[in-house]
C-alpha cells in the first residue's frame, strides 16, 4: 500500500533543525559492524525522515535496517522509541509474522542514533501507519531472499519450499534455519518494491518486556550507572524569563568533592551522590532579574482574553458560504469554549545521563525525538553531529511531553566540567515548570441549524490551543474554520492528540447545543449531518453497545460525542453522576475504527489508557500560573485521575482489515470530554463549556 | 546522630553507610542498586517508590532510612508473587513506570486481604498513579491473582 505523504501541524514545530545527513553509519561499516548474513535497507516509501515543515510532504529517505546474522538472530534497527504505547511488541509482530519465526526472534533496536538510521521521532500516531508496513516489507525481501537461498543450496523448485516457525523446509529437505543459509555470506538488499506482505493478522500478543517490568529489572534511564558516575542539580530560577545577575561560586572548601558549573545563565552541579548534590545546590547563592509579566498572563478567566488579544489572523480554511448558510438558517447560536493548559506529568521524569570520552558525547535519555536531540547536544557544544551519540531507553512514557533535549544539554554540560560522566533526573516540580504544556485555547463557533436539523452554517474561530482537529467529517453546507497561534505565556508543544481535544470537546459539545435547539436526539442530530460511513459506523456501534436510545430518562445523564484525526475515527458515550456537587463518571463506552487491528488487545489497552487520561483533562487537571511562576508543581497539587476516579469502559473495535492501520494512542483521548459535557446537561441542565469542567 | 550502617533488604542484611534522614528509596537505589522502586513525585503522592517494610506497604521516598534500619525491607526484586503473572496476562501495564509500585502494593493488600472486593482494591491502590491509565486492568490482575490463591 502507499503511503500517504505525511502532513504534520504547525505546533509540532518546537522541533530543532534536522541533521544535514542521514546516515549514522555509512552502509559499509554498518555491515562490517554486524558481521556476516543478510542485511535489508529500508528505503521505500515517503517517510517522515525528511525536513519538515508547515503542511509540507515528507520525502523518500533510509528509515530502518533489518539484519539476519550467521546464527540466526533476527535485528531490526529503528529510530522509533518505545514510550508505553507498545511498538516493541508491534513492530516484532510485523516482522515476524512476515519471516514466519517466533515474535521471540526478533531483535528491536530502537532509538540509539549510532545504530539506527535517522527518524524524525515518535508522535503524531505515525509508526503504525508508516513505520509497520516498511518493516513488513523488509521482512518480506527477507522471506524472498531466503527461499531464494535455499532453493539454490538444495538445488529445487523454489515454490517446493515454505516457511514455518523460523525454519525453511519442503522438496524433503530437512527444515533448516534463516542462520544457516547466510552462514560465510555478506549479502546486502534493498527492500523490494514490489514484494507482496500480508495484512495483519490481527492476533494479541503480550507486551515483550513485560517480565523484565514486573520484576523490576527493565531499565530506564534513572535506572542506569556508568562507573565514576555523578550525580548533577541544576539551579532554576525564580521564574521563567528570569536571568542570572549576580553568582559568585562558593568556596571550594565548602563543598568537597562538588562540581559547580556556572556559564552565563546556567549553574549546577554534580557531586557523588544525589544527596550531596542537592545539599551543595541548596547552598549557592543566586540573584536573578526577573521580567515583567503582561496582565493576562496568568491562569484564570483573563488568560482567553489575552490569547484573543495577542493571536494572528491566522489561515482560515472555508468552504461553502457561510453568510448563505446563515441566511439558511431557522435557528442561530453562538458558543464559546476553553481548554486550560494541561502538563503531561509523565511519570518517569525528565532524566539524562551524559559521558565524554575524548571529545565524543553519549547521552542516555528518554525522548521521543532522539535525532533531535542529538542536534540539540551538537549545537550546544559546538561538536559535530557524528561525535554525538544518543541512546532512548524505553521511556517511563511521554504523551507527546518529551520532544525536547534541555535535560540532556544540561547533564552534558556538568560532565563536560566534571570530567566524569554525569546523571541528571529532573524533580516532580522541574518536570511540571521546565517542561513544556498543552496549549490553552478559546474556541469561537457561530453556526445555523434549519428545524430539521440541517447545520447550514458553521464559523469556528481556535485561539492559540491548535488546528489539529480543527476541520470535521460532518458536512456543514457553509463553513469557516480558523486557526489563530497567540502568544502563549507558557511555553506549551505536543501533547497526546494535540488541539483535538479541545476542537472536538468545542464541536461536540456545540452540536449537543443545536440538537437541543432543534428537539432532536443527539445520535439522530449527529448522523443528520454526516455521511461519512465510518464516522456513522462507530457513531452507531457506540450507541449501540451503550444501549442509546429513546426511553433514557434525565435521571440516566448520558451525552454522546464523535470525531476523526490521524486516520482514526471515533465515538464515545458516556454516563454521569453528580456526587456532593462533583462530576461523576460512571460508565464509557467507546467505539474506534483505525483500520486493520494489529494487536488488538494492546489496541484496547491504548484506548482505556486514553479514556482514563482524558478524564484528567476532563475534570481536574490544570495549570496554574501567575507572575511567571507554576503555582501548583507537585501531584498534591496537580490532580490527576487514579483508580477510584475510574468508570465502567467498555470499547468496542471497529476492526476494518480491508484498510491500512491508523496509529491509535491519540485519537481515542478526544471523545471522553464532550460526552461528558453533554451528558451534564442532559443530567441537569447545565452546559459545560470550559475544561476542566466544574459544577 | 549516627549513620546508618545496615538493613535488611529481601531476607539479606546490607552493609551501608548513610546519613539517617535520607529517604530509603536513595539508599536503595544509589547505594545498593536496586532500581526497581521507581522516584515518581519525591512526596507519598504517586506510589512508584513503593516497598515493603515488615510486609506493611510504604513509599520509600518520604521514609527515612533509619525508619527502615531494623525491619524487614521487600522492594520489587524480592517479590515472587502470582500478582506478577497476572499483570502480564492482564496486560496491566503501558510503559511500566508504575507498575513496581503498584505490584508491591498489590502484593500487601492480598497479604493482608486474600479475596479484596473491587472497592477494596480501589481505596488500598488509590495513593498509586499509572499515568498511562491501566487501572482497570490493573483492578483485574489484582482479582486474578486473589483467585488463584482461592
Amino acid at each position: 500500500m502507499p503511503d500517504a505523504p505525511v502532513q504534520i501541524e504547525p505546533e509540532r514545530y518546537e522541533l530543532t533543525a534536522p541533521p544535514a545527513y542521514r546516515f549514522a553509519v555509512d552502509r559499509r561499516d554498518f555491515i562490517g559492524l554486524l558481521g556476516g548474513g543478510l542485511l535489508i535497507a529500508f528505503s521505500a516509501g515517503a517517510q517522515e525522515s525528511g525536513r519538515r515543515g508547515r503542511g509540507q510532504a515528507l520525502p523518500a529517505d533510509l528509515d530502518a535496517w533489518l539484519h539476519i546474522a550467521e546464527d540466526g538472530a533476527v535485528t531490526i534497527c529503528t529510530g522509533k522509541t518505545e514510550v508505553g504505547q507498545n511498538i516493541r511488541t508491534s513492530l516484532s509482530q510485523a516482522a515476524a509474522e512476515e519471516l514466519h519465526c517466533p515474535i521471540a526472534a526478533i531483535k528491536l533496536v530502537m532509538a540509539d542514533t549510532a545504530l539506527v538510521p535517522y527518524d524524525m521521532g515518535t508522535f503524531g500516531s505515525r509508526t503504525t501507519p508508516t513505520m509497520a508496513p516498511q518493516v513488513r516489507r523488509a521482512a518480506a525481501t527477507a522471506r524472498e531472499a531466503l527461499l531464494d537461498l535455499a532453493a539454490e543450496k538444495l538445488q529445487v523448485d523454489r515454490a517446493k519450499l515454505s516457511i514455518a516457525d523460523g525454519k525453511i523446509a519442503g522438496a524433503g529437505a530437512a527444515p533448516m534455519g534463516f542462520g544457516e543459509l547466510t552462514k560465510g555470506q555478506k549479502i546486502s538488499k534493498t527492500i523490494a518494491r514490489d514484494v507482496s506482505v500480508a495484512r495483519p493478522l490481527g492476533q494479541s500478543a503480550s507486551k515483550l518486556e513485560a517480565r523484565d517490568i514486573v520484576t523490576g529489572n527493565h531499565k530506564y534511564t534513572p535506572d542506569l550507572t556508568r562507573p565514576g558516575m555523578l550525580h548533577g542539580r541544576v539551579l532554576r530560577p525564580p521564574a521563567f524569563g528570569a536571568t542570572l545577575a549576580n553568582f559568585e561560586a562558593p568556596d571550594a572548601s565548602s563543598l568537597s568533592g562538588v562540581t559547580v558549573v556556572h556559564e552565563k545563565n546556567f549553574v549546577g552541579v554534580a557531586a557523588p551522590t544525589a544527596q550531596t548534590a542537592a545539599d551543595a545546590l541548596s547552598k549557592l547563592k543566586a540573584e536573578w532579574k526577573r521580567e515583567p509579566v503582561p496582565p493576562g498572563a496568568a491562569s484564570g478567566p483573563g488568560l482567553y482574553e489575552y490569547l484573543k488579544q495577542t493571536a494572528s489572523p491566522g489561515e482560515r480554511d472555508i468552504q461553502g458560504s457561510v453568510e448563505d448558510g446563515m441566511a439558511a438558517a431557522d435557528i442561530k447560536l453562538q458558543g464559546a469554549y476553553t481548554v486550560a493548559y494541561i502538563a503531561h506529568a509523565p511519570l518517569e521524569p525528565r532524566a539524562a545521563l551524559a559521558e565524554w570520552d575524548d571529545g565524543k558525547l553519549t547521552v542516555w535519555t528518554g525522548t521521543q525525538v532522539p535525532f533531535g536531540v542529538r542536534s540539540e547536544l551538537a549545537s550546544a557544544f559546538g561538536v559535530a553531529e557524528d561525535r554525538v551519540r544518543v541512546i532512548v531507553p524505553d521511556t517511563g512514557s511521554a504523551y507527546g511531553g518529551k520532544h525536547s533535549g534541555e535535560c540532556a544539554v544540561e547533564a552534558a554540560r556538568l560532565a563536560k566540567s566534571a570530567g566524569k560522566p554525569v546523571k541528571l533526573v529532573w524533580t516532580r516540580e522541574e518536570e511540571f515548570t521546565w517542561s513544556y504544556f498543552r496549549p490553552a485555547g478559546l474556541i469561537e463557533i457561530s453556526s445555523g441549524v434549519r428545524h430539521d436539523g440541517a447545520v447550514t452554517a458553521w464559523e469556528c474561530h481556535n485561539y492559540n490551543s491548535g488546528g489539529s482537529g480543527l476541520l470535521s467529517k460532518y458536512d456543514f453546507a457553509g463553513q469557516r474554520n480558523t486557526f489563530h497561534p497567540a502568544k502563549s505565556p507558557l511555553r506549551q508543544g505536543s501533547y497526546r492528540g494535540l488541539a483535538a481535544t479541545a476542537n472536538h470537546f468545542a464541536r461536540e459539545v456545540h452540536m449537543d447545543e443545536l440538537a437541543r435547539a432543534v428537539k432532536m436526539d443527539p445520535l439522530e442530530f449527529r448522523l443528520k449531518n454526516v455521511k461519512d460511513e465510518r464516522l456513522r459506523a462507530v457513531l452507531q456501534a457506540a450507541a449501540d453497545r451503550f444501549g442509546w436510545g429513546p426511553g433514557k430518562s434525565k435521571a440516566e445523564g448520558i451525552g454522546i460525542a464523535g470525531g476523526f484525526e490521524k486516520g482514526g475515527y471515533i465515538a464515545t458515550c458516556a454516563q454521569v453522576a453528580v456526587e456532593n456537587s462533583r462530576i461523576r463518571i460512571l460508565r464509557v463506552v467507546e467505539a474506534f475504527d483505525c483500520g486493520a487491528v494489529v494487536n488488538p488487545d494492546q489496541l484496547k489497552n491504548q484506548i482505556q489508557g486514553a479514556i482514563s487520561m482524558a478524564i484528567g483533562g476532563a475534570l481536574f487537571e490544570q495549570i496554574r500560573f501567575g507572575d511567571g511562576q507554576v503555582l501548583n508543581p507537585r501531584f498534591s497539587q496537580y490532580r490527576v485521575p487514579r483508580f477510584s476516579d475510574m468508570p465502567e469502559i467498555e470499547v468496542v473495535l471497529v476492526d476494518r482489515p480491508d484498510l491500512p492501520s491508523a496509529g491509535a494512542g491519540e485519537t481515542p483521548i478526544v471523545g471522553l470530554a464532550p460526552a461528558v459535557s453533554n451528558a451534564i446537561f442532559h443530567l441537569n441542565g447545565t452546559r459545560l463549556r470550559s475544561l476542566p469542567m466544574a459544577l | 546522630m549516627p549513620r546508618v550502617a545496615q538493613i535488611t533488604v529481601n531476607g539479606t542484611p546490607r552493609p551501608i553507610d548513610a546519613d539517617p534522614d535520607i529517604p530509603l528509596l536513595t539508599v536503595l537505589r544509589d547505594h545498593l542498586s536496586l532500581t526497581g522502586a521507581k522516584y515518581g513525585c519525591g512526596e507519598g503522592q504517586c506510589g512508584a517508590c513503593t516497598v515493603l517494610l515488615d510486609g506493611q506497604s510504604v513509599r520509600s521516598c518520604i521514609t527515612s532510612v533509619r525508619a527502615a534500619a531494623g525491619k524487614q525491607i521487600t522492594t520489587i526484586e524480592g517479590i515472587h508473587h502470582p500478582l506478577q503473572d497476572a499483570f502480564i496476562e492482564e496486560g496491566a501495564m503501558q510503559c511500566g513506570y508504575c507498575t513496581s509500585g503498584m505490584i508491591v502494593s498489590g502484593v500487601a493488600l492480598l497479604n493482608k486481604t486474600p479475596h479484596p472486593s473491587r472497592d477494596e482494591i480501589v481505596h488500598h491502590m488509590n495513593g498509586n498513579i499509572c499515568r498511562c491509565g491501566t487501572y482497570p486492568r490493573i483492578v483485574a490482575a489484582i482479582q486474578k491473582a486473589a483467585q488463584s490463591h482461592a
